[in-house]
């Protein structure tokens, strides 16, 4: 009895010790791998679909509420006009789960600027191939915003990865999510943006 | 037979150096050393856990009721594991997209659970520490050597820190099957059949 006593409270003591040190060190570094992550995975992502641009867009970003989640948006100033924004969302069903998709949205003239995969755990050689291969995210380029984005099996105008029509889809409702997101807060985002005028 | 000081150190390094002598903690070892500087995060991170874990282990191993032991170990190299973890997320994010999984699979090497139980559990804690140290400083020393052979022979570069250097001239083929996966198995099986011709009396 006294044994398993010692037990307990040795492994209590020893977990809620361990759970204490990382909840402290996770707060610590959260903010840090916050930024490492807007440096390493959103970055060159919007660096590409924002070619050409002056200033670094994870520094000139805003945030807006969009009903309860806070929502960053990476602004490209284009010949010192602040005219695009790009908007990270998520596309659900995936192959290996919600594809994330940095989507770049000229806002003159509301058409697509370009898009790129930024998180996935898709298939190598297969669904990954929509982070791999620009080929297929450069169909989104100079699209105009009125339609939700499809795949042409679903009657839409995209061309899915030949063997990856899942992700494919997933990367299409990712577009039209952001879509439907930047036409819904458009007049708070154009206000924002005057921001960055330089 | 107690050992000195310094054998306990200096034993890691060559008589018990974990990937060639031991032949333990192979998964990481085979699989992370594609690139120099993939060995050494991997090395680094691993002697990290194995030192902090071989301290606490041993302050506590009159506490740790026997039973209970493994457990009690794996909590507290958890522990070590996802600090290094979000220390590598947080300061060299590059390095940690790179190896991975294998940074979370430190929990399970065979190395530091080894280690814990066979020295920590039964000696001092300056001991465990000089012995942690020198198994730690051996493995990574063992994956920077076989990174060093596999990219000199797959590549003709070496990388640190992000740059590869280019040490082969403009005339080598490289090699590049020592880079994939089998290749792995190959230069490990050539290294151990070396350091085995080497040390053999």
């Amino acid at each position: 009895m006294r044994e398993m006593i010692k037990m307990l409270v040795v492994l209590t003591v020893l977990s809620t010790f361990s759970g204490g040190l990382l909840a402290a060190i996770n707060n610590k570094t959260k903010e840090k791998i916050q930024i490492q992550i807007l440096e390493f995975v959103k970055g060159p992502a919007i660096r590409t679909i924002f070619e050409g641009i002056t200033n670094d867009p994870i520094a000139d970003r805003f945030e807006i509420k969009d009903n309860e989640t806070q929502r960053s948006f990476f602004v490209g100033v284009f010949d010192g006009e602040p005219s695009a924004v790009a908007i990270e969302t998520f596309g659900k069903g995936g192959y290996g789960g919600d594809v994330g998709l940095m989507v770049g949205i000229d806002v003159k003239e509301d058409k697509l600027i370009g898009v790129g995969v930024t998180t996935h755990s898709e298939t190598p050689g297969m669904g990954a191939r929509a982070e791999s291969d620009p080929s297929f995210v450069a169909q989104f380029k100079g699209l105009s915003l009125k339609d939700p984005f499809k795949v042409t099996q679903d009657g839409g105008t995209i061309n899915a990865i030949s063997g990856a029509t899942l992700t494919s889809r997933a990367v299409c409702l990712a577009a039209s999510d952001a879509e439907k997101l930047y036409l819904q807060l458009k007049p708070q985002i154009v206000e924002k943006m005057k921001e960055f005028k330089k | 037979m107690a050992k000195s000081l310094t054998q306990e150190f200096v034993k890691g390094l060559w008589n018990e150096v974990p990937p060639f002598r031991l032949v333990l903690g192979l998964c990481p070892t085979l699989a992370v050393t594609k690139a120099v500087e993939n060995g050494i995060g991997m090395g680094v991170a691993t002697a990290f856990v194995l030192v902090c874990s071989n301290i606490l282990i041993s302050s506590m191993r009159k506490v740790i009721p026997s039973k209970v032991r493994i457990a009690s170990y794996i909590v507290i190299v958890a522990t070590f594991v996802t600090i290094a973890e979000l220390l590598m997320q947080a300061y060299t994010y590059p390095l940690f997209k790179k190896l991975g999984i294998f940074i979370p699979l430190i929990v399970v090497n065979c190395i530091i659970l080894g280690r814990a139980e066979a020295f920590a559990s039964k000696n001092g804690i300056f001991r465990s520490f000089l012995d942690g140290l020198g198994i730690g400083i051996g493995f990574t020393l063992s994956l920077v050597a076989l990174a060093a052979v596999r990219e000199l022979l797959g590549r003709g570069t070496l990388t640190l820190w992000e740059k590869p250097i280019q040490v082969m001239g403009p005339a080598f083929q490289p090699f590049s099957f020592i880079v994939e996966a089998p290749g792995a198995f190959l230069a490990l099986g050539l290294m151990l059949c070396i350091m085995n011709l080497v040390g053999k009396k």
